[in-house]
């Protein structure tokens, strides 16, 4: 059996869910969430506008990238959700100095993101993982490690979600899913 | 005669057994000519209209109806009713000659001397002889153009047909497909239903016939030539559905039902059409569906991603509430509006103890929009939501669930405020007292956007007059002193100003006491050094910064404007100590600028602000002018460009809006000062030595700076007040334009030639002058010494010729294309161009009542582009980029529309920029191509490969405002037709990558945008 054929096995049960989101069924597994308030744009600093100066990646940056993804079942978004938080975003990005800049690709950088599903049993923990895997991934300069897993002792398959997302190959195949491309796609756009 | 006779006869032979189409024509011109009359037509026709092949019956009948529809305006009553006769007979002939028998009672339909009667006859023939629906459309649109023609012209007639007129256009109508048919059909449904035409039984057929578009599914074709979109069907059909409340017992039904469609467009069109029908509908036709209207509203709004269908769900609930409590209640009928509110309420209440989950918000709205629909359903909802808030902001303590809270709140406050002065007795007096106590705790609250919140709560309350007593206005205004003062948060402070402006309006005296008198005596007391202050405090300078701010913002009262305007210019005074720096004065300009705005609503406070601060601003910059000894080391601070840039738009400000009256006596004194050194205006004048502003050698030089000030007056004036010795001030200024060496001054000279030139009534004085300016320009141009201000000169000379679109603007214009390939003073022209084009911030502008004339960038383009391009292509290497910042300089000004036209003709141009190493005009050029991008996708096409490389190549440009925008030209493009963007998809997305680690942050931010689009294009769920 190839790769491929084996992922979509491992993510068939994913995909059956995925059909019952877009059919706009009207059950939702949780109908009244606590939301969160949102934090403003970044300010703009001096620092930013100045040509000459190198601003750093840092996990503000990157929960900037993954804070405005929305939420598969509701129309809100991660962080008004509090699935992602900027505190469980942490980023270590190219060694100070000289390296960077003299454009050598740094082979410490990496990021790793903690995401909380809003109940233990959220069917939906993988796709949420899976969307803010392929955001950081279209989105990081390719010397980035990404790193997404759930917060420790918040879901009941933590394991075996974060295994999933862990694994490149099971992450390219389940991309050429159109069915599940297409809810990853739909959490990645800018809202209507 | 009997050639005319002869002739008809050949024509018409020529025609029916010729086929030439074109003697059609002829015989309509003979017609019309009175060759011969349409009788003689008739008969020459007579054999062929007899002739046993349908096919030439037709042809016959085809040139008689085109002759009629060209003819129709000439025919008698008595000519008519024999054709109309024939006609209605040949309805029942052979099938191929039906359209020209269509054409032809079209034509007769037009007629005006129709004969009583016959419509009525000829509409029963088409409804009983044809089947409209097996022919073709455009013979199909002919039969709805009769029908149309008649009912606007024979109303009475078709309304005695009675039910039967309704039932023949049901069968006419029904099945019909074509989207131009139908916007005909639409019009004449809406004609029947609203012009009382009568309906007998057939309501439900009426409404089934159309009713069966709903929700209309349509997109037009590519390319389509008619022009008809989708929402023109929509507009026209709702205005069918929507038109009477006969149709309600079926609409409603139908409206539930596609409010639960999954498509959204459908949804929003069904919350439209609901909306539309509200308003003529009354509560016997909307109470059996109440219940199932809101729970549909209810679960869109509640589970809607999208802001359209919340907003559409919350204005159709808003029409059924206006339009249950628009019907009159019978002594012995229930109040629906009440039950239907009570229904609302039930559903919503219990969501607003929850103030941190989702449904909070959604039912916060749905409430505020049913209670905004009338004074009964707001007293309704606020008599009961209101303790409920109140309550549950006790029991909350945590500051961001009581600022939910005190927000809703707030809402429910506007709305009470919207129907308050229709009412005396309103349902909040009862609530008056809690409600102050939380406003007061939550203004005082830690948590600064709880505080925001409080000061809006604040200020709705505080502007109902007569609502709080003296004493919680004056604990309002303390509350705002104290923010102003002390909030450590700008945003918290920034609220309790604007606040401060609106209040101030309703309770001025409170606020002099009480605010501006705090604000006065901490100012004294801030010391102008910046010293260090303690930890959390604000420093000084913020705080002497927000008490000026304050101070002008709370001048919306004449008696305010009184007490600040001085206390204001005290602190221009203070510059004569040496006290202050000019950063601090420019703040001060500001402050007072701010002041000018606000008294501009007010004559009186206009003028009394007029007489006091532009004789107080000019005594002290003359003194300081005269003073100085013109060192530029020890510049005297009111002298520096910053602060007279400043004082120009408060001049303007206070100038422009003063009625002409007014403004005569200190016209005159203003300009004898500039021009005589007569000093009377001027409050302390006891000077030594002449104030000779025009004079450009030795000691008096810092004087001519004062030019700028003279210019803010003189050229906001409005356009019927005379200038007094208007020439002898323009010579003047002429020769200080051309002969100052101080960049300002000769560049304020320069704007007040152009701003009085702008204004001066065409004729021989005005013609004079430019003839001397343009012949000094010339000669300055020549000389080295002075070719900057020449230049200068001729760019604010241009502009303003161009604005009154005076005929020697072509002439100056294309002094300033020729400068464009001068080596030395190329770039400096070409960067003037963008002042020829653009907005001028202070004079030259509407609010300064220049001579403006409509759509002159428009007519400035079409004149001056071919020959921009021309000289571009002529233009030597070293040149072009000239050429090039002009054109992106010109193409930056234009509306979008004008541009889109233009496209094709100079996108290569552009394309071309974008390759030009200098920085600004890719900037410029990026700038004009990223609106256009979405609009021009045919003219893209072809050059779509090369944008796309090039626009990649600035992605990685050493400047970084040309990265950024480039990366938001590339997201533009997403936008464009997908076949012609998947061909590159991948390129794009690996070309982006580099970007992605740019070393500036905003530049990352924007690559992406553009690379996560790029990512979503052509792919499923984008």
């Amino acid at each position: 059996m190839t790769i491929a054929g084996l992922a979509a096995v491992v993510f068939s049960v994913l995909v059956c869910t995925v059909r019952r989101v877009m059919v706009g069924s009207s059950q939702l597994e949780n109908a009244n969430p606590l939301i969160y308030q949102r934090s403003g744009e970044r300010q703009v600093t001096a620092q930013d506008e100045d040509e000459e100066l190198h601003d750093k990646i840092d996990d503000r940056e990157i929960f900037d990238l993954i804070r405005s993804i929305n939420d598969p079942e509701h129309p809100l978004s991660l962080e008004e959700l509090n699935v992602v938080e900027e505190i469980r975003v942490k980023v270590r990005s190219s060694l100070p100095g000289s390296l960077h800049l003299c454009g050598v690709s740094d082979e410490e950088s990496a990021v790793s993101v903690e995401f909380t599903p809003t109940i233990p049993h959220c069917s939906m923990a993988t796709l949420i993982g899976l969307s803010i895997k392929v955001k950081l991934l279209r989105s990081l300069p390719e010397r980035f490690k990404v790193d997404v897993h759930i917060t420790p002792g918040t879901h009941a398959s933590e394991h075996a979600v974060n295994k999933q997302l862990a694994d490149k190959e099971r992450v390219a195949a389940a991309l050429e899913n159109s069915h599940l491309l297409e809810v990853v796609n739909q959490c990645l756009s800018a809202r209507s | 005669m009997a050639e005319a006779q002869d002739s008809l006869l050949g024509l018409v032979e020529e025609f029916v057994s010729g086929q030439q189409d074109s003697k059609a024509a002829e015989v309509a011109a003979g017609v019309k000519d009175g060759l011969f009359t349409v009788l003689q037509l008739v008969e020459a026709l007579g054999s062929c209209l007899a002739n046993t092949e349908p096919r030439t019956r037709g042809r016959g009948v085809q040139l008689l109806s085109q002759v009629l529809l060209q003819c129709y305006a000439n025919l008698r009553e008595k000519e008519v009713e024999v054709l109309v006769v024939f006609y209605e007979n040949r309805l029942k002939d052979h099938h191929v000659i039906t359209p020209h028998v269509l054409q032809g009672l079209k034509a007769l339909s037009m007629s005006v001397v129709f004969p009583p009667g016959l419509a009525v006859s000829v509409l029963k023939s088409v409804f009983q002889e044809i089947h409209v629906q097996s022919l073709m459309q455009l013979d199909r649109h002919t039969v709805y153009t009769i029908i149309t023609n008649f009912m606007n012209n024979r109303e009475e007639e078709l309304k005695s047909l009675g039910a039967d007129f309704t039932f023949g256009f049901i069968q006419v109508m029904d099945g019909e497909k074509d989207p131009r048919n139908l916007l005909v059909a639409f019009r004449i449904v809406q004609n029947i239903i609203t012009k009382g035409y009568a309906l007998g039984p057939f309501v439900e057929e009426l409404f089934e016939v159309t009713s069966c578009y709903f929700p209309i599914d349509f997109t037009p074709p590519p390319n389509d030539p008619h022009g008809i979109t989708r929402e023109d069907l929509i507009v026209g059909l709702r205005g069918v559905l929507a038109s009477t409340p006969r149709f309600a017992e079926f609409l409603l039904p139908l409206v539930i039902e596609k409010m639960d469609s999954d498509i959204q467009s459908a949804k929003v069109d069904a919350l439209q059409t609901l909306t539309a029908a509200c308003a003529v509908y009354e509560q016997k036709e909307l109470k059996e569906f109440l219940s199932g209207l809101w729970s549909s509203i209810r679960r869109e709004v509640f589970q809607t991603a999208s802001d359209k269908v919340e907003s559409e769900g919350l204005a159709a609930l808003h029409a059924l509430s206006a339009s249950l409590s628009r019907s009159v209640l019978g002594p012995d009928s229930e109040d629906l509006l009440d039950i239907f509110l009570t229904n609302i309420l039930k559903d919503c209440k219990h969501h607003l103890c929850e103030p941190d989950m989702k449904l909070v918000w959604p039912s916060a709205k749905l409430l505020q929009a049913a209670a905004a629909a009338s004074s009964r359903a707001c007293r309704k909802v606020t008599a009961n939501v209101l303790p409920l808030l109140l309550e549950q902001y006790n029991q909350h303590a945590q500051s961001s669930h009581r600022r939910t809270i005190l927000e809703m709140t707030l809402g429910f406050l506007k709305l009470q405020s919207k129907w308050l002065h229709e009412e005396d007795e309103n349902g909040l007096v009862s609530f008056k007292d809690p409600l102050c106590s939380m406003v007061f705790s939550a203004v005082t609250d830690p948590s600064t956007q709880l505080q925001q919140v409080a000061v809006k709560a604040l200020t709705v309350l505080g502007t109902h007059q007569g609502f709080l007593s003296s004493g919680d206005i004056d604990l309002i205004v303390d509350h705002l002193t104290r923010l102003i003062l002390e909030a450590a948060d700008s945003q918290s402070c920034q609220a309790a100003i604007e606040s401060s402006g609106s209040l101030a309006r309703v309770h001025p005296s409170v606020f002099i006491s009480r605010m501006v008198s705090p604000l006065c005596s901490r100012l004294q007391t801030v010391p102008m050094e910046s010293t260090e202050s303690p930890d959390g405090a604000i420093p000084q300078h913020a705080m002497w910064q927000r008490c000026h701010e304050a101070l002008a913002a709370v001048s919306t009262h004449h008696s305010i404007v009184q007490e600040t305007v001085p206390i204001l210019l005290d602190y221009v005074r203070q510059t004569h100590k040496g006290e202050i720096n000019a950063e601090d004065v420019v703040a001060v300009c500001k402050s007072l600028h701010h002041v000018a705005v606000l008294c501009q609503e007010n004559a009186e406070s206009l003028f009394y602000y007029h007489q006091k601060v532009v004789p107080c601003l000019l005594s002290l910059t003359v003194q300081a002018a005269m003073q100085d000894r013109g060192t530029a080391a020890d510049l005297h601070v009111l002298l520096s460009d910053s602060v007279l840039t400043a004082m120009v738009p408060l001049i303007i400000a206070s100038t422009s809006r003063l009625s002409p009256e007014l403004l005569s006596s200190s016209i005159s004194q203003i300009v004898s000062l500039f021009l005589d050194g007569d000093v009377s205006i001027l409050a302390e004048n006891s000077f030594t030595s002449r104030f000779l502003p025009f004079q450009m050698e030795g000691p008096a030089a810092p004087q001519s700076l004062l030019v700028a000030l003279l210019m803010a007056y003189v050229c906001s004036l409005p356009r019927n007040v005379e200038v007094p010795h208007q020439s002898r001030l323009l010579q003047d200024l002429l020769a200080l334009s051309l002969g100052g060496c101080c960049t300002f001054a000769f560049t304020s000279a320069a704007k007040c030639f152009a701003g009085l030139i702008n204004k001066c009534p065409a004729g021989q004085q005005l013609d004079d002058i430019l003839k001397i300016a343009s012949h000094k320009i010339e000669s300055g141009l020549e000389d080295n010494s002075k070719r900057t201000q020449a230049v200068m000169l001729l760019a604010w000379v241009t502009k303003a010729l161009i604005l009154r679109y005076h005929p020697m603007n072509g002439q100056l214009t294309n002094k300033m294309i020729s400068l464009l390939s001068n080596r030395d003073l190329g770039p400096l022209a070409a960067d003037l161009f963008s002042l020829l084009v653009s907005d001028s911030s202070d004079i030259l502008n509407k609010s300064s009542h220049a001579d403006i004339r409509i759509m002159y960038r428009q007519r400035f383009f079409t004149e001056n582009v071919p020959k921009l391009v021309e000289g571009f292509n002529a233009a030597n290497g070293d040149d072009k980029p000239n050429y090039l910042k002009a054109l992106s300089h010109v193409l930056n000004c234009l509306p979008k529309q004008v541009l889109i036209t233009e496209l094709p003709s100079l996108f290569s141009l552009l394309l071309e920029a974008l390759s030009c190493p200098d920085n600004i005009v890719q900037l410029s050029t990026l700038t004009c191509l990223e609106p256009l991008l979405l609009d021009a996708a045919e003219i893209l096409s072809v050059h779509i490969d090369s944008l796309i490389s090039k626009l990649l190549c600035l992605t990685s440009s050493p400047s970084m405002a040309v990265r950024i925008t480039a990366l938001k030209c590339m997201l533009a493009l997403t936008k464009l037709p997908l076949p012609m963007l998947l061909p590159y998809k991948q390129r794009v997305i690996r070309a982006l990558a580099k970007p992605l680690d740019d070393k500036k942050r905003l530049v990352r931010k924007e690559a992406v945008e553009a690379r996560c689009q790029w990512f979503l294009i052509g792919s499923p769920g984008s």
